[in-house]
């Protein structure tokens, strides 16, 4: 299941030399500035491994700067299951002295360098790593030619690399040629002569450093598809029936904006940029009104901004599935870092008592699946349901089985229907089916939709016990959904001394610990939640079932303690087996984090970043 | 949009042509209005209802929407769809019905504050974006909902809650600032000229695009005899914007002509209490109308296919 994350290459190995030795799975991290290109070798990577039926994880930063600065890309590709970017690279790709040195610690020791030596010059006492250095940038120069400098290092780099992992030229190639297809021909030829250059290196430079991927038998049939968080939300939209929708530039959530805005047209339906958040919720909602189902989205401080408005969605009881794209907060805060911090906001951000649905992808794939549950939420229950994903989700890749398109694409219309004469829009007693307009109502007394607190005809009412029903059938019809949830199954065992429990984007790398802390001899389960509120029904009764509980998020533990999921859970369950695992630093947890974090946690203030003297 | 239209259906008992009753102000009427006696409002609420009847659009397909205030409260008082969205926003609550649906008429209700201060933004946008909307602002320079706090419509020394010693900042100018911003239809009138407000609503209606008409409305509670100047019963002067007829006479040449945006800048900066009717006037393409010609556009390429066809090849090129 879990792939070992190690390629051995200076300690001996049984492998001649010169032949190519047997790996499961191997992370490369590609370090230079960002306009080299380094992205596009990791999709090349990241999409041959899919076509390949090889598993495939990316994690990639992106300097916020607005051109230029360091940029890194990690790929992580094998047989098997791939959970994580891994937490160590095997393969260091460094273009620059930089990138040598700020990713040098980064690389495991047996690991291998691979630098340019036009640039880079490395350390001669550090002997932990094999060095391999490749002249990529006047070899590029000398293949390509011309006026396009040192363009295309990024594509001899890709030779090179399927020189060394024995990658399959062709699909490669071909890989090439559909990405810089639509371009001119000078192009294409320039891509390829990079690529054949970097490929036909003389190999006996390279210290034998050859590897071969063990053959995989994959048990799905369907074909995998490869694409980044955003993509699979975008498109799981799409298949939700979402057909009209709004939204303002942020980062990370633009590119589903980009997207939705080229796409949607094709289906008959129309992207609006607003001219800001507030505008932006409330051109969706008004699609929501007039019978579709809509969507906004933004990232955290977006979201704040769109909150009056997402208020009175839950008193006008209008569906609408609202995205946001989690990065490093508080305000301005990490725009291209990773954080879970908006876990709160997103349940409570409102004011008033306002019952909300929120959920969380769990991976890429899960992206396109959550945005389909979100829309049968949305519907079902006539409410707002927000997505919470986040940046490390955005921009990763990955290859997943193409999901059954035809099984799952909804499309709706709005649902026109005349209602009866005893069309109430907000029955104390069922759930709303709201009347769009251009529906007919065989009382003749049209509907007002409306944020002033109403009856159940929707004609504003300052009754206190009015109020008081109408606060209780908001909550009633989520709690209504808690209990059609069900209770997420557990990973590994089933009981014993630690749970580990995570939310969104820490799915992989929790996995891929409890497997560490089962293999080193502890009994350990993973629970994970997609839906985060309402909360599935009897989660206690997995909690009783361990020692420990611990919550492992991307947010800070907060003056209580505890991280914004954890603070939940305890606040629900008063259970005080509930810890957490938290951490701060706008990366993606690793593996080994985890774990630490687990088996150091007693004596917790070893891990806690802490200010050594605070005063007033 | 089309214009007349039977209103109301009445299904007919061998399930033939539903034969449609025509809307009238007793049909249109709902919930009472909860507007102080003597309030300006009442008279641009009939002068809605008779501009409905005259437009005669199918009952189940106008839609009315406001943010916050005293004359937001409109949607409930007309027997229509509509909604009361929150303060400022109404415009692009509007605006994403508009767009989402076609068939619809759909008009917006709000005050000065709502429009002009707290929704400013929006006003900018949705003009500029020339979303087919009818905007009707009631204007009454001052808060009235929460008692007499400064509008921004409030004239420099007006004395009010929040500016005990009189009003200190420079007013907006609404002719100007609507016309400025793209709205493609722009006219003013006065809630006490309820045959010139209902032509100007009727005209709006019709108008193909974002058309907006600010009516001075008076708050006779918090802002009483504000616009005296311009109410010939109140010794005002009611000064009507002659416009164009394009007959070739020498007093034709005098006359207004709505497309001169310059011209109508010139209206709109005449002194207290200026000129009432069409400012401005344009043909512009309407948002509703690009978004559709880019829809055609797009359905050419995948001509032919269904959307889950669509989505399918998309996936097939992501494999």
């Amino acid at each position: 299941m879990v792939s070992p994350n190690f390629i051995t290459v200076s300690d001996g190995d049984a492998a001649p030399a010169g032949q190519p030795r047997s790996i499961q799975d191997v992370v490369i991290r590609l370090a230079g500035n960002s306009q080299d290109g380094i992205q596009t070798i990791g999709g090349f990577l990241a999409r041959l491994a899919g076509r390949s039926d090889q598993d495939v994880m990316t994690y990639m930063t992106i300097p916020s700067t607005i051109s230029g600065g360091p940029s890194i890309f990690q790929v992580r590709m094998g047989t098997g299951d791939i959970l994580s970017a891994g937490d160590r690279a095997d393969v260091l790709v460094a273009f620059y002295q930089h990138s040598y040195e700020d990713h040098i610690e980064s690389l495991r020791p047996g690991g291998v360098l691979l630098y340019d030596n036009d640039h880079v010059k490395p350390n001669p006492e550090d002997k932990r790593f094999t060095a391999i250095g490749v002249p990529v940038t006047s070899r590029t120069i000398e293949a390509v030619g011309g006026a396009a400098k040192d363009k295309g290092k990024n594509i001899f780099v890709l030779g090179l690399l399927a020189r060394i992992f024995q990658l399959d030229v062709a699909k490669l190639t071909g890989l090439v040629r559909e990405r810089f297809g639509g371009r001119t021909e000078d192009v294409v030829r320039n891509a390829l002569l990079a690529f054949d250059a970097g490929y036909g290196y003389p190999a006996d430079n390279l210290r034998d450093c050859f590897f071969r991927f063990e053959a995989v038998q994959r048990v799905s049939t369907r074909p995998q598809v490869t694409m980044d968080g955003n993509q699979a939300l975008a498109y799981g939209l799409i298949a939700a029936g979402v057909r009209y929708g709004a939204a303002y530039p942020i980062t990370p959530w633009s590119t589903i904006m980009e997207m939705l805005r080229a796409e949607l047209p094709k289906y008959g339906g129309i992207f609006v940029q607003a001219e800001d958040e507030l505008a932006a919720v409330s051109y969706a909602l008004g699609a929501a009104y007039a019978g579709h189902l809509a969507v906004t989205g933004s990232s955290g401080p977006g979201l704040s901004l769109k909150m009056e408005a997402l208020s009175w969605a839950v008193m006008a009881e209008m569906p609408l599935i609202v995205v946001n794209v989690q990065r490093g907060g508080p305000s301005t805060g990490l725009p291209t870092s990773v954080e879970q911090s908006d876990l709160l906001q997103g349940i409570f951000g409102s004011h008033g008592d306002t019952p909300r649905v929120v959920l969380a992808p769990k991976n890429v794939e899960d992206c396109f699946y959550i945005a389909l549950e979100a829309g049968r939420i949305a519907r079902q229950y006539s409410t707002p349901v927000l997505i919470l994903t986040d940046q490390s989700l955005a921009t990763r890749i990955e290859a997943f089985d193409e999901p059954d398109l035809a099984g799952l694409m909804v499309t709706a219309k709005p649902d026109l229907a005349e209602r009866g004469a005893d069309f109430k829009p907000y029955p104390l007693d069922r759930l709303t089916r709201h009347a769009p307009p251009g529906t007919r109502i065989a009382s003749g007394k049209f509907p007002n939709v409306t944020g002033l607190e109403h009856d159940e005809d929707g004609h504003p009412s300052g009754n206190p016990a009015m109020h008081a029903k109408m606060t209780a059938r908001r909550r009633e019809k989520i709690k209504a959904l808690g209990a059609e949830l069900a209770l997420p199954e557990v990973h590994g065992d089933r009981e014993g001394e630690v749970l580990l429990v995570g939310w969104g984007s820490t799915w992989g790398p929790v996995r891929e610990a409890v497997e560490h802390l089962r293999q080193s001899g502890r009994r350990a389960g993973q629970m994970h939640l997609r839906h985060l509120h309402p909360l599935p029904s009897g989660l206690d009764r997995i909690f009783a079932r361990y020692r420990d509980v611990f919550v492992v998020e991307m947010n800070d533990e907060g003056l209580y303690g505890f991280g914004q999921l954890a603070m939940l859970l305890r606040a629900r369950y008063a259970n005080p087996a509930i810890r957490g695992i938290n951490k701060t630093d706008g990366l993606t947890f690793k593996v080994s984090e985890i774990v630490d974090g687990v088996t150091r946690h007693p004596a917790r203030n070893e891990l806690r970043v802490t200010i050594p003297s605070f005063s007033r | 949009m089309s214009s007349a239209a039977p209103a109301t259906l009445t299904p007919t008992a061998n399930g033939v042509a539903p034969v449609r009753q025509p809307l009238t102000r007793k049909s249109l009427a709902a919930d009472h209005p909860t507007w102080c006696p003597g309030c300006g409002d009442f008279a641009v609420l009939a002068s809605f209802q008779r501009t409905l009847e005259k437009l005669q659009y199918p009952q189940e397909n106008i839609v009315l929407f406001a943010g916050i205030g005293c004359s937001s409260r409109f949607p409930y008082f007309v027997n229509t769809h509509g909604g009361h969205f929150i303060h400022g926003r109404a415009l692009p609550i509007a605006a994403g019905v508009s767009l989402s649906r076609d068939d619809l008429h759909v008009f917006v209700f709000g005050g000065d504050g709502d429009g002009f201060s707290i929704g400013g933004n929006h006003l900018v946008h949705t003009a500029r974006k020339n979303v087919r909307i009818t905007y009707i602002i009631m204007d009454n320079f001052v808060y009235g909902l929460t008692k007499k706090q400064t509008s921004p419509t409030s004239p420099v020394g007006f004395k009010t809650k929040t500016d005990p010693t009189g009003v200190l900042d420079q007013p907006i100018n609404p002719m100007r600032a609507l016309i400025s911003s793209g709205a493609t239809f722009v006219a003013r009138s006065h809630a006490s000229q309820v045959t010139h407000m209902t032509e100007m609503m009727e005209r709006a209606a019709r108008h193909d695009g974002f058309s907006v008409v600010e009516i001075l409305s008076e708050c006779v509670e918090f802002y009483p005899g504000a616009f005296d100047a311009a109410n010939p019963r109140k010794n005002g002067a009611f000064k009507l914007i002659e416009e164009k007829k394009h007959d070739g006479s020498p007093e034709d040449a005098q006359r207004h002509d709505p497309t001169d945006e310059v011209a109508a800048f010139h209206l709109a900066t005449l002194p207290w209490p200026g000129v009432f009717g069409v400012f401005y006037e344009a043909n512009r393409p309407t948002k509703n109308r690009l978004e559709a010609d880019l829809i055609a556009r797009s359905r050419e390429k995948t001509a032919g296919k269904s959307e889950l066809q669509i989505l399918q090849s998309t996936f097939a090129r992501l494999r």
